[in-house]
């Protein structure tokens, strides 16, 4: 269980062998990796924190996954598990993140100056565009594995360093259990509010103990700016707008990141980051940038196209429903956005959305016109 | 290897005193605590003072939320069982559902055995609201699995459909389903299917793990109304009990369908033995037989059931402690069901109706689930009569309500004997 010591006060009296999961039904990446040697090897390690192997692995042993799609299996419960668990995280982060190696290290590029383009794409395809991504304060242990008294202390230095950001980003926090029901209606409306997860993956890793205390969401005023505190990550934030201009919302993003990694730092404290794995957060899916920018984006043609997927890969993007990850797209708009997160900038995650939907509008208005596109296919990014 | 380490433990009954020697393990060791009996485990790792970690239970209606003050909080966080249990890990469950405006739940959750002492100042008093005043520091709780004190117990088949009494049984040395380990699991399984595999006769069965059963058997047990399922609830997925599902995980029957266990679900094992009919003193005597007869099996191995003199039978829910006995039988109470009197009857009659899906569903047509209310307190003797009586005297009415009679409201009957 999250947040005790009795995995390792009481599994050291049995074998590994008599602990080891029943693996042979799973299909997630902590499945693919975890032998019974390396369990072994595992099994007696601890984080400062106590987060331990069985902690790491819970959800995957409880979600054995789907046939088609690869989950992750493994969560962190701090910063060190990334380390004291290499042997586990490694391989699972190198066949995540596209032969990411343990020696490799990775770039973050959050100068918004170096983005080109972007200010264009045409909004009679392009509805919205978004830029999301999660950070970490060092020295407190991730949701898998946090107390009250740490979640909280998040939530106050979150609300602290919010709430002395100004102009554009000026804003307000509202805690999930203090919120008045027109708060809530409103914050509904805007597709702002954060829920109590429900999906299995999140419940089996201790993330939503004692909802919803801790849990809140801040906006600016303008609601281009949003930061959801204690849900999946410590912080998530959000920099989005409707229409076609990923410049701006990402001018935003980059801005109102770095204006609050300055006010955590006054206050004594820094996001989780290393050079090798970018920025730490709870899923190792999510490290590097923990990037997803995107757009919705009319393409009903396109999407139609033998070769649809087949551009998407090539131009290292991924396709989703406008509902988020596992929704269908309705009315052939579709949610668009980088497949990467680790291995390469934020800057170049987002100049790939933004030339690679340039393209793809392209492509549409060529098929709407009833002409090929075959000289516009991409090379292989 | 693990049994050979549960025949250290104590093999008689008296409170679970256990020392655990962690071989290799991190952990810092044993204190002392001079104010319990058990050797508590080593103290848990505090950033925060205990003000700082106390639990939002201001919206909360659980039996937890109305005994966990900030004093009672601040003396037991830091203290944890030999195994590890710690009290946050004990109120999870109910710090994560508030509960119902009219329901109360209780909101926490045993890890082994010594729980139950170590964490006494906050789950003496829930089991004191739960189950209606008895005080486990004070009072004896009395086991009874004789079934030849048993008097009438053959109901008119015209109303009782079927009969059916279930209990617990937790195996001593092992932790509960919040906090065992993979390994620990599995040993309850390992030791169970041994016992099992020892009834003879009329109880001579056949276990089916669920990781291994075929579609053919799941189909089955299903259509026998055997089958459990994962937890869904979230008053048992925020404990911690579904882990690892469905590993170590199984359902045990006797050919003849009318004795069952459910290994490694709530508890370490849930017993049930079932008719259809009205035959409760049949059903009982089989319970007792087969209860006794699987004590005996284990007790051959070194192994004994989870049990002291003052909490009966250890199970994981304080709800279920005593007896853990639900006796109870599907009953067809047209008349009685629509009369204003009839939820005063079963309280003074010390009864308890449910819809005929279990706990929580709505009764189909005017058939109902009636049982016992009462767990701790009273033996198993004692609460199979008092439903015996007690449905007795519902269907008494019934017959009175069909031949245009009066019928009348019992005196309530005493509940501690």
């Amino acid at each position: 269980m999250p947040f005790g010591n009795t995995h390792n006060q009481l599994k050291m009296n049995y074998t590994a062998e008599q602990e080891y999961p029943d693996l042979s039904k799973h299909n997630n990446h902590m499945a693919k990796v975890l032998t019974l040697e390396m369990y072994a090897n595992l099994r007696d390690k601890q984080t400062p924190s106590g987060f331990t192997v069985d902690d790491v692995i819970q959800t995957g042993v409880d979600n054995p996954g789907h046939p088609f799609i690869m989950t992750v299996g493994c969560v962190a419960g701090d910063e060190e598990t990334y380390e004291v668990f290499k042997e586990l995280l490694d391989p699972v982060i190198e066949d995540r993140h596209g032969g990411y190696k343990p020696t490799d290290k990775h770039k973050t590029d959050l100068n918004p100056d170096n983005l080109q383009g972007g200010d264009d794409l045409d909004p009679n395809y392009v509805l919205s565009s978004r830029v999301r991504t999660g950070r970490s304060i060092r020295g407190f242990c991730l949701p898998p594995h946090c107390s009250r008294g740490e979640r909280r202390g998040i939530e106050s230095l979150s609300v602290e360093a919010l709430g002395s950001l100004d102009g554009d980003l000026k804003g307000k926090y509202y805690a999930l259990k203090d919120m008045t029901e027109e708060e809530q209606q409103q914050l509904i409306d805007d597709h702002f509010l954060f829920d109590k997860p429900v999906s299995p993956l999140l419940l089996a890793s201790g993330m939503a103990r004692d909802w919803p205390d801790g849990r809140g969401i801040w906006h600016n005023d303008n609601k281009t700016f949003l930061v959801w505190v204690n849900e999946e990550d410590h912080l998530r934030v959000i920099s989005m707008q409707k229409g076609g201009n990923m410049k701006e919302v990402f001018n935003r993003f980059c801005t109102g990141l770095t204006k609050i990694e300055e006010l955590f730092k006054e206050k004594g404290h820094e996001f989780m980051w290393n050079e090798h794995l970018g920025y730490v957060l709870t899923c190792p899916s999510n490290l590097g940038t923990g990037l997803r920018g995107g757009v919705h984006v009319k393409l009903p043609n396109v999407s139609k196209h033998e070769k649809f997927g087949e551009i998407l890969k090539r131009l290292r993007l991924q396709k989703r429903g406008t509902g988020g990850v596992d929704t269908a797209a309705v009315g052939g708009v579709f949610d668009i956005s980088n497949a990467d997160r680790l291995g390469f900038s934020e800057v170049e995650l987002v100049q790939m959305v933004v030339d690679g939907v340039k393209l793809l509008v392209e492509m549409e208005k060529r098929l709407e016109a009833g002409q090929s596109i075959d000289d516009l296919m991409p090379e292989q990014k | 290897m693990a049994s050979s380490f549960a025949r250290v433990l104590s093999s008689k009954r008296k409170v679970g005193i256990l020392s655990l020697v962690g071989a290799g393990s991190l952990t810092v060791g044993f204190f002392l605590n001079r104010e319990q009996h058990v050797n508590a485990g080593a103290n848990v790792r505090r950033i925060y003072p205990p003000s700082a970690e106390y639990p939002d239970l201001r919206k909360h209606n659980n039996c937890m939320a109305s005994h966990l003050t900030p004093a009672v909080y601040a003396k037991l966080c830091d203290k944890s069982t030999p195994n590890g249990y710690t009290l946050d890990e004990a109120i999870q469950t109910g710090v994560d559902n508030p509960g119902h405006p009219f329901i109360k739940t209780v909101g926490m959750v045993a890890g082994d055995e010594e729980s139950y002492e170590v964490f006494a100042d906050l789950f003496n008093p829930v089991i004191k609201e739960r189950h209606n005043g008895y005080d486990p520091c004070t009072m004896k709780h009395p086991t009874d699995l004789d079934s030849s004190k048993i008097r009438g117990g053959n109901f008119d088949e015209k109303y009782v459909l079927s009969s059916r009494v279930r209990t617990g049984r937790s195996i001593r040395g092992l932790s509960l389903p919040p906090a065992c380990t993979r390994a620990e699991r599995r040993e309850v399984e390992r030791v169970v299917i041994d016992a099992v595999a020892g009834l003879k006769g009329d109880l001579a069965g056949k276990y089916y793990s669920l990781t291994l059963m075929t579609d053919q058997e799941q189909q089955q047990l299903i259509d026998d109304h055997f089958l459990f399922d994962k937890p869904v609830s979230p008053l048992l997925t925020c404990a911690g009990m579904a882990r690892d599902w469905p590993d170590a995980r199984g359902i045990w029957h006797n050919n003849e369908k009318t004795f069952l266990v459910w290994v490694n679900e709530e508890d370490h094992t849930r017993v049930i033995s079932m008719e259809k009919g009205g035959n409760m003193k049949r059903v009982f005597e089989r319970f007792c037989k087969g209860l006794l007869e699987v004590e005996r099996l284990i007790q051959e191995k070194g192994w004994e059931f989870m049990w002291n003199e003052h909490l009966g039978y250890i199970l994981t829910c304080p709800s279920n402690l005593g007896t853990g006995l639900r006796a109870g039988v599907h009953v067809t109470l047209p008349r009685l069901s629509k009369d204003p009197r009839f939820p005063k009857i079963l309280d003074n009659l010390r009864l308890q109706k449910r819809g005929t899906g279990g706990v929580d569903t709505a009764a189909v047509g005017s058939t109902f689930d009636i049982s016992n209310l009462d767990r701790l307190g009273q033996s198993e003797v004692q609460l199979v009569q008092t439903v015996i009586d007690g449905v007795n005297y519902l269907i008494e009415c019934e017959k009175r309500l069909e031949k245009g009679q009066d019928i009348k409201i019992p005196a309530p009957i005493s509940q501690f004997k």
